[in-house]
């Protein structure tokens, strides 16, 4: 299979339909505004464990969130895909619900944060352990291919730099390989594996050239930029849902916050938070759309502002909620009674 | 017409997927070589697109199982040895193992794992397993002993919603026989009393049942009359049958085959002190395998598990106390 090579001088962006790019921007706004509120709900004592935030990382997110069919793909997102889940079509308050424990989030208090998910719904809730959603979503297309429901769909997952070392996501991404399935695996390289950087975790010079090692397409995208991510994502989505078999993207970029609010980010050196790669997807998300004349600064402004009604709504609503009731919990693991 | 204990799970398997289209199976070299152990032998040829060769890659196998279930699928997975089933414990216990308590969505997979021992496989192709998926929530833990129960609890578990670990056992494939596939009945959950007694209860599973079933008729021969409990489960465990038996005969040996610390024996003898210890008339006792790797040599193997010999001085211990 061919290596698709793609960077963001190359795009034919124009293509892309305006009112997806529009779209993107709105939900890349909306991640970002929901995040810097779980980041001062944190930093003030207010959520219980760890929030952990995909800041600058919403355009490469966002894009496969927003280039996904709701009604029938899959979407399995990670840690940082607070843009992704949104673009996809999760609630607001499935966010604030689980990070501030209300017994009503789709989790009801048994897991919280960004270990959310509705299953029923094609998007699986992940576990910590990285790469190993990779499997799972093949998983689901090998059933629904038994099911003859395989037809124009496609499943996805998200992982960073770090989860491509793990046996995971290597074994995951060969079998579905080997089974040919529809399915599109992102990469954002984000240079820092929790304080890890990448020279520490991999050898080669790109992660987009192990798609070739595995037999299947390779793309690379500057992670920073809007349009390219859309372009990019849009191609790979299009190969997988047409028969092309599993979709390697990788998106360069900084992670522009710690690993996770406890986190600093103190080993970040610097130079490259000033380098290109240190750009906010989101402020160049926001010149690519003025720039096109897709809305105005005032239009966007409104959004922002949306946004921020949005998220201190179910804010309110979330801290209002009672959380679980240990007394009441039906402390069961197992779905049949009598099995444990 | 007589089924060993692999036919019984061939023959299972069979039935299920003719039974089930939601049935499909998934390991390596299930598919025109038929399996290790040939318990998928020819099924490809009937179901050409539900026995699916795997990779080398227990976790993937365990991962696209997992996701396929909740997609409405009832996958078996044959791992190929139990003991590279340590690949897929994340999988398994965090990924499976999980998914109902956080998301009210259960997982019907059921994985199929050859374990214990055979004279010459060596530490890596005969360990058990059962202790350490029972340990973990939200995992049943299944471990036929006989071939009628290889067959219906090997049914029972695809059709159970929600993930079960399957431990068959090797040494048990091609030895033990019977002329039917009828059983009496009993649901997966109930432990069963394979030979009554008075004197002592052996509480046992898989293939030491039989172990301990030769123990017994050796103390027969000298009037004591041994009581062998086979748990048929380990998860679900039966303490009602099990308290029941040590009511009757007043001691307690729980016998394994998995290694020493820990585990399913020191399970069951914990339960009964802590639920029963009016009713013990001795402190209860345990045998398992010794607390090496199992090694290769069959004259090292044969004495690495509990054997009727060490059983019927353990029992000698038991009676005399």
């Amino acid at each position: 299979m061919s290596l698709l090579k793609s960077t963001s001088n190359e795009l034919p962006t124009k293509q892309i339909d305006g009112e997806l790019v529009r779209r993107t921007l709105r939900v890349m706004i909306l991640a970002r505004t929901l995040e810097s509120k779980l980041s001062s709900l944190y930093k003030g004592g207010k959520i219980v464990g760890g929030v952990y935030l995909g800041t600058g990382q919403e355009a490469f997110s966002a894009s496969l969130g927003c280039t996904l069919d709701q009604e029938k793909d899959i979407f399995a997102p990670l840690i940082r895909d607070q843009a992704g889940r949104t673009g996809f079509g999760e609630e607001i308050i499935d966010a604030t619900r689980t990070y501030l424990g209300s017994a009503k989030g789709p989790m009801k208090g048994r897991d919280g944060n960004i270990h959310r998910g509705r299953p029923d719904q094609r998007m699986p809730a992940m576990i910590s352990h990285l790469g190993a959603a990779v499997s799972l979503v093949a998983g689901m297309l090998v059933a629904r291919r038994m099911q003859g429901k395989l037809d124009g769909v496609v499943g996805a997952t998200c992982v960073g730099d770090g989860a491509t070392s793990t046996g995971s996501f290597h074994e995951g991404l060969n079998m579905a390989a080997v089974e040919k399935l529809p399915l599109v695996v992102l990469v954002a390289d984000n240079q820092f594996a929790y304080s890890t950087p990448r020279e520490r975790q991999f050898a080669c010079d790109s992660l987009v050239k192990r798609a070739a090692g595995y037999g299947v397409a390779g793309h690379e995208v500057d992670g920073t930029n809007l349009e390219a991510c859309l372009a990019t994502i849009q191609s790979a989505v299009r190969a997988a849902r047409e028969g092309g078999g599993p979709q390697l993207v990788v998106g360069s970029l900084l992670r522009l916050c710690g690993h996770g609010e406890h986190d600093d980010g103190s080993y970040v050196p610097s130079d490259l938070k000033e380098s290109e790669l240190g750009s906010d997807c989101l402020e160049i998300g926001i010149s690519q759309v003025v720039a096109r004349g897709l809305a105005s600064e005032e239009e966007i402004k409104q959004w922002q502002m949306e946004s921020a009604e949005e998220v201190q709504n179910a804010v309110a609503i979330s801290q209002k909620e009672v959380g679980p009731d240990p007394y009441q919990e039906d402390w069961q693991a197992v779905s049949e009674r009598g099995m444990s | 017409m007589s089924f060993t204990y692999i036919d019984a799970i061939q023959q299972a398997q069979l039935d299920l997927l003719r039974e089930r289209k939601e049935v499909f199976l998934y390991g390596q070299d299930i598919g025109n070589f038929g399996g290790a152990f040939k318990a998928t032998k020819g099924f490809i040829e009937e179901f050409p697109d539900r026995v699916l060769d795997a990779p080398i890659s227990e976790d993937a196998m365990a991962g696209m199982a997992i996701g396929a279930a909740i997609s409405g699928m009832r996958p078996i997975v044959e791992m190929q040895f139990a003991d590279f089933s340590s690949i897929a414990f994340n999988q398994i216990v965090n990924q499976a193992g999980t998914h109902f308590y956080r998301t009210g969505i259960p997982v019907p997979i059921t994985m199929r794992m050859p374990c214990g021992g055979t004279p010459g496989s060596g530490p890596f192709h005969s360990q058990m397993v059962e202790t350490l998926y029972a340990h973990y929530p939200g995992i049943v833990v299944v471990t036929p002993a006989t071939v009628a129960d290889a067959y219906h609890l090997l049914k029972a578990s695809v059709l159970l919603d929600d993930p079960v670990v399957f431990c068959e056992h090797k040494f048990l494939y091609r030895w033990l026989k019977s002329k039917s596939l009828d059983y009496d009945g009993l649901p997966l959950g109930a432990a069963r009393i394979t030979r009554p007694g008075k004197h002592a209860t052996v509480v046992t599973y898989s293939a030491m049942v039989h172990e301990a079933v030769r123990a017994a008729n050796r103390l027969a021969e000298e009037g004591w009359e041994i009581e062998v409990v086979d748990l048929r489960s380990v998860k679900p465990l039966d303490m009602d049958t099990v308290i029941a038996s040590v009511a009757r005969t007043g001691r307690l040996l729980a016998l394994g085959e998995a290694f020493p610390w820990g585990g399913v024996t020191a399970e069951v003898v914990s339960r009964v002190v802590a639920e029963g210890f009016h009713l013990l008339d001795a402190p209860p006792m345990r045998l398992n395998a010794k607390d090496t790797p199992i090694p290769y040599h069959p004259d090292l193997w044969a004495v690495h598990r509990p054997t009727p010999e060490s059983i019927v001085q353990k029992l000698r211990e038991l009676l005399n106390l």
